[in-house]
């Protein structure tokens, strides 16, 4: 890749998220539409930064495939719902890392100061239909081998265990961690009061290496976001989480050589943001990472993935219980996509989630003086990747 | 609010599309898109690997097959990995965000394509699914019939008549002859199309766009670096796009207030600026190029599709990424110093895009150099 | 979809069907709901219009919208088009013409089918029409049959306030959704499954990287040019990751439990995936060897099983997961 002529960090505009909002995550709202859906983070969003329909030049809008809830580019459908009429409206569409993706985008529009306060939104209603059909559309031709996304993974997870000799475990540590993280997160899918180490260890095994407990629920769900830039901010009643650094990176499906345990469009990913927001050590300068955590060994995968631990020793850093919410890195405050999966919301979750922590405004499951975090997403075969850097300092320069 | 004071200078630098055919039935979508992406790339001399950032737009629900975008990816050569995003969207929207990028610093270089293959489904069944799923969807009111009662509003409102509609159909596939990437091209003179039975009334054959498969390409570069990969670049003096209200119900289907905003907003009425050469207009149907020039206030000294437009070739979701790649192409070889192209998205004009493109020295205080 | 001479591309049906399930929310709750009780019910909006059908959101300020309306059961057509070839699923089987209506009381019209059997010169902008209302409702804008014509002069109806309540109120509805493609998987893939039906695979080499695509997809992912050059790959090959199924999938006819894996085939440069029998499925492990075994008229190998050769050692695949 060429070396932009950048307009430094003084060229961009600095965003900050001054709005946060989500509605409860449940496996089904059958109570609203799906206008009514996204509305209700939109409208929470918009009371968080105290702001009106009117105050938004632009609206980004990000889901997973259209088959889950059979509408054929919904967003022409949800253009009243969300204050568009007369506005640009913008639909984003990278997979899992969807929600990271679109928040991004989103940014990007305020960054090239295209627009001052963006409303960014992520949804999925996957009530509507059936995620395992949604994902497994028998293709003509092709042997039908699996259904749903944990047969997908469980092969590489099953090489991150023989790779890095990971003990058996491991997987039913993340699960009990992130169940209990959701206890203190209001807004989280999966409330498990009685959730104990040994019933994550119990449950059925579904994909061998992969526990029933050790797998994301199918949610109803929808998050959003104000994003605006610094004269924005500096109105907003409540501090921002300003964007240190943002990044996507894309690797094929599948490919020769392709290393599907620690993708390198991720690694490459991380460092792209690491080097926006001047991170030298990750493990040290970040209080705090929401990461995309669909099955419960993607945590150590992910954390030697995005720098936090050497090759062969993330396991080794949850294991030790350095990511638990009083530990040193807190990942997945929030309880994460384990304990809550609105597909497409689910990477803008992590995002918003992030800037929460930044914010200090993350309630029960508030990191104590987070004052740096990262928002993470990822999607398709472990191939599309989104994170984002947030912090309570605007960025200098 | 919108300034395009100090932004950076970005350009349409090369541009690429398919023959477009009623079937590739023979190609995959990577099969088809890969020569496009290909030839834009060596029409700059850039490898995969040089460009700051790729995005598609593409649509699941026309091949029927959920992240069909994924493959298609394949076509690009992504590895190392490459900084990339896709939207459900025509690839004009694609392009927008790849121009933000740009503006943003970001990127120097940007990579935009689209590609469709209307052919596998039902196109107008298929565009049902867009509509809303509780008053609309339901009822299965195919694209064309949709089409079928915007035009009936502008016959009605004395806004055109079908004579002035065949003649935008003939025009528009007489054009088409001079370009080779068209479905159809040529077409018999207005009394005869008169003479055609309706397809749905008032919509005779020759005011609804063919359904075809198709897939562009088009490469935007910053400043110097535009420069340095083309003699003549194609400069975006201003991009915007609208949405309106979903619900035709809702709408006055005689216009297009989106468009006209948007196009305010991209400059094209920007007091002293000239009007333009060219208008590459995504008017699928005749009735709506109608609905079109008067909001974008185009005059007889614009040329309107050139190309042939939408009625002799609709790769749905790379036709919006047409109309730009074409406008600008006629600004890349001097045919015009200023061009409009436009794009839209949903039923009846719900959404769209408008995107200005001039040589340099075209703009309202500039000089030819 | 029998194997296709090679000089043909190969294509077969795509059925995407699903009967989704729809939460209305209050407002459409209401309408939907009095259309099953012969009930049209409009929404105020923030400028005093009527909108029906109502939204649940103004269309112009973005406000919640809650005051429900009553109106006519007659309105005008405001703008139609005919149409001759109904399509599946469309409310009338014989030609009609589609309409805007507005109802006595409202400011936005509302589409739907009209029946008009004397055909299109039957219908103009302006006419007057009716519901018809259908025999059997659900709740469900096709609760409405089709509009048809109706000698009533246009009336001044005024929307009367409703409380948008009735007994069992309609809170979902089901939406069937059927749409047939037609799917070619293209050159690559074709060439790929025409040497399957000889039991051979035939992977392709991209000419630039040199690594040898199985099954081919058309391009070198990582090179982004067409492959070409056919290699033939296996039949052996070696177990690199898998897991164990234990869950039974919808319209999948195998048996649980049984073993998922990554099959690099001897030649090959990524693995393909594909099921392995013929061994106790707790006793599969990275790195055994296994050859296809085929059924009659199977398309693929129906799975894999252990050769009895000694396992691969991890560094010959390490790279193929």
């Amino acid at each position: 890749m060429s070396t932009p002529t950048s307009l430094g960090g003084s060229g961009k505009e600095p965003v900050g998220v001054v709005g946060i909002g989500q509605t409860k995550h449940v496996s089904a709202r059958r109570d609203v539409s799906m206008a009514g859906l996204v509305r209700e983070a939109a409208v929470r969003a918009l009371a968080d930064a105290e702001l009106g329909w009117a105050d938004i030049d632009a609206v980004v809008i990000g889901k997973a495939p259209d088959f889950f809830e059979g509408v054929m580019m919904p967003e022409l459908y949800l253009a009243d719902a969300l204050g568009a009429v007369g506005k640009p409206m913008l639909r984003v569409h990278t997979a899992g890392s969807v929600g990271g993706s679109t928040a991004l985008v989103a940014a990007n529009l305020v960054a090239a100061r295209v627009h001052r306060t963006v409303l960014t939104l992520a949804f999925e209603k996957q009530s509507e239909s059936n995620a395992m059909w949604g994902l497994s559309l028998p293709v003509p031709f092709q042997q039908p081998l699996l259904a749903g996304a944990g047969g997908f993974f469980a092969p590489h997870v099953r090489a991150y265990m023989h790779r890095t000799s990971a003990p058996d475990h491991i997987g039913a540590l993340v699960a009990y961690k992130d169940r209990r993280n959701a206890l203190k997160n209001p807004y989280a899918h999966l409330h498990e009061e009685d959730i104990t180490l040994e019933k994550v260890r119990s449950s059925p095994m579904l994909w061998d290496p992969i526990r029933y407990s050790e797998t994301c629920p199918s949610s109803d769900g929808a998050c959003a976001m104000v994003l605006t830039d610094r004269a924005g901010a500096a109105h907003a009643p409540r501090p921002a989480a300003w964007v240190h650094g943002g990044a996507m990176r894309s690797e094929p499906t599948l490919f020769a050589g392709k290393d599907a345990v620690s993708p390198r469009a991720g690694r490459d990913c991380a460092a792209d943001v690491y080097r926006q927001a001047g991170i030298g050590e990750p493990r040290r300068e970040i209080d705090a990472v929401e990461m995309y955590v669909p099955f419960s060994w993607y945590e150590p995968m992910w954390l030697e993935n995005l720098g936090f631990a050497k090759e062969g020793e993330g396991w080794k850093m949850t294991e030790s219980g350095a990511t638990e919410l009083d530990g040193e890195l807190p990942v997945n405050p929030s309880g994460g996509v384990l304990s809550t999966n609105p597909i497409g919301a689910s990477g803008m979750l992590r995002f918003a989630e992030a800037a929460l922590q930044v914010r200090g405004a993350a309630g029960a499951h508030q990191v104590p003086g987070a004052r740096r975090a990262l928002g993470h997403a990822y999607g398709g075969g472990s191939q599309f990747f989104a994170m984002w850097l947030v912090a309570d300092e605007p960025p200098t320069g | 609010m919108t300034s395009r004071a100090g932004r950076r200078e970005v350009a349409v630098v090369a541009f690429a599309q398919t023959e477009h055919v009623r079937a590739a039935d023979n190609l995959s979508e990577v099969e088809m898109l890969m020569p496009v992406l290909r030839e834009v790339l060596d029409s700059t001399g850039l490898a995969a690997g040089q460009i700051d950032f790729t995005c598609s737009g593409s649509c699941d629900y026309l091949a029927g097959r959920a992240f069909s975008f994924t493959m298609a990816l394949d076509g690009v050569g992504a590895w190392p990995p490459i900084s990339e995003s896709h939207v459900e969207m025509d690839g004009a929207w694609a392009l927008h965000e790849a121009w933000v990028k740009i503006l943003t610093g970001e990127a120097e270089t940007a990579l935009v394509y689209s590609y469709g293959e209307s052919s596998a489904g039902d196109l107008p069944e298929v565009l049902t699914r867009q509509l809303d799923p509780y008053y609309l969807g339901p009822l299965w009111p195919d694209s064309v019939s949709l089409a079928a009662l915007q035009a009936r509003a502008l016959l009605d409102a004395g806004e055109t008549d079908e004579r002035e509609l065949a003649g935008i159909a003939a025009r528009s596939r007489k054009a088409a002859e001079d370009n080779p990437h068209a479905q159809l091209s040529g077409s018999p003179g207005v009394d005869t199309l008169l003479e055609s039975d309706y397809l749905a009334r008032p919509l005779r054959p020759h005011d609804v766009p063919p359904v075809t498969d198709g897939a562009a390409a088009v490469v935007l570069a910053a400043g110097d670096t535009a420069r340095r990969l083309t003699r003549r670049p194609a400069w975006i003096s201003g991009m915007d796009h609208r949405i309106e209200a979903h619900s035709p119900g809702v709408r006055d289907l005689t216009d297009s207030p989106s468009t006209r905003l948007a196009a305010e907003r991209a400059g094209l009425f920007d007091a002293g600026s000239p009007p333009p050469e060219v208008a590459e207009l995504h008017a699928p149907f005749t009735a709506q190029e109608v609905v079109l020039r008067k909001a974008l206030r185009l005059d007889r000294s614009t040329a309107v599709n050139p190309s042939g437009g939408p009625l002799a070739a609709n790769p749905v979701m790379a036709a919006g990424l047409v109309r730009i790649g074409e406008a600008a192409a006629r600004v890349s070889r001097g045919e015009a110093r200023r061009a409009v192209a436009h794009a839209t998205s949903g039923p009846c004009l719900q959404q769209n895009l408008v995107a200005v493109l001039e040589s340099d020295g075209a703009g309202a205080e500039g000089e030819r150099p | 979809m029998n194997a296709a001479p090679s000089h043909k591309v190969l294509s077969a049906p795509l059925v995407v069907e699903f009967p989704f399930t729809r939460s209305l929310g209050p407002v459409q709750s209401a309408f939907l709901t009095g259309l099953r009780e012969r009930t049209v019910l409009g929404v105020k909006a923030s400028d005093g219009r009527t909108l029906v059908p109502p939204t649940e959101y103004d269309p112009v300020t973005a406000e919640e919208l809650r005051d429900l309306v009553e109106v006519g059961r007659t309105g005008t057509v405001t703008t139609w088009s005919w149409n001759d070839r109904p399509r599946r699923g469309q409310p009338l089987r014989h030609p009609f013409a589609w309409v805007l209506v507005r109802l006595d009381g409202a400011d936005t019209a509302l589409l739907h089918a009209l029946d008009a059997p004397e055909g299109p010169q039957a219908v103009n902008t302006g006419m007057r029409v009716r519901i018809r209302w259908a025999e059997h409702r659900s709740g469900a804008i096709t609760d409405i049959a089709c509009f048809e014509p109706d000698d009533s002069v246009p009336s001044t109806h005024r929307a009367q306030p409703h409380p948008g309540e009735f007994a069992d109120p309609v809170t979902g509805i089901v939406a069937e959704a059927r749409l047939d493609y037609t799917y070619t998987p293209g050159r690559a893939q074709t060439r790929y499954l025409d040497a399957l039906t000889t039991r051979r695979t035939l992977g392709e080499r991209c000419p630039r990287c040199h690594k040898v695509y199985v099954p081919p997809r058309g391009a070198c992912p990582t090179c982004g040019v067409p492959t070409g050059e056919q290699v033939e790959v296996g039949p052996r090959g070696t177990v690199t990751t898998f897991c164990v199924v234990n869950i039974k999938a919808k319209g999948l006819d195998i048996e649980v439990p049984y073993v998922y894996a990554h099959i690099a085939l001897d030649g090959a440069g990524l693995a393909l995936h594909g099921r392995i029998a013929g061994i106790p499925y707790d006793q599969v492990r990275m790195g055994l060897r296994v050859e296809p075994v085929w059924t009659e008229g199977g398309r693929y190998p129906d799975h894999y099983r252990p050769t009895g050769e000694p396992d691969a050692d991890y560094e010959t695949y390490k790279e193929l997961l």
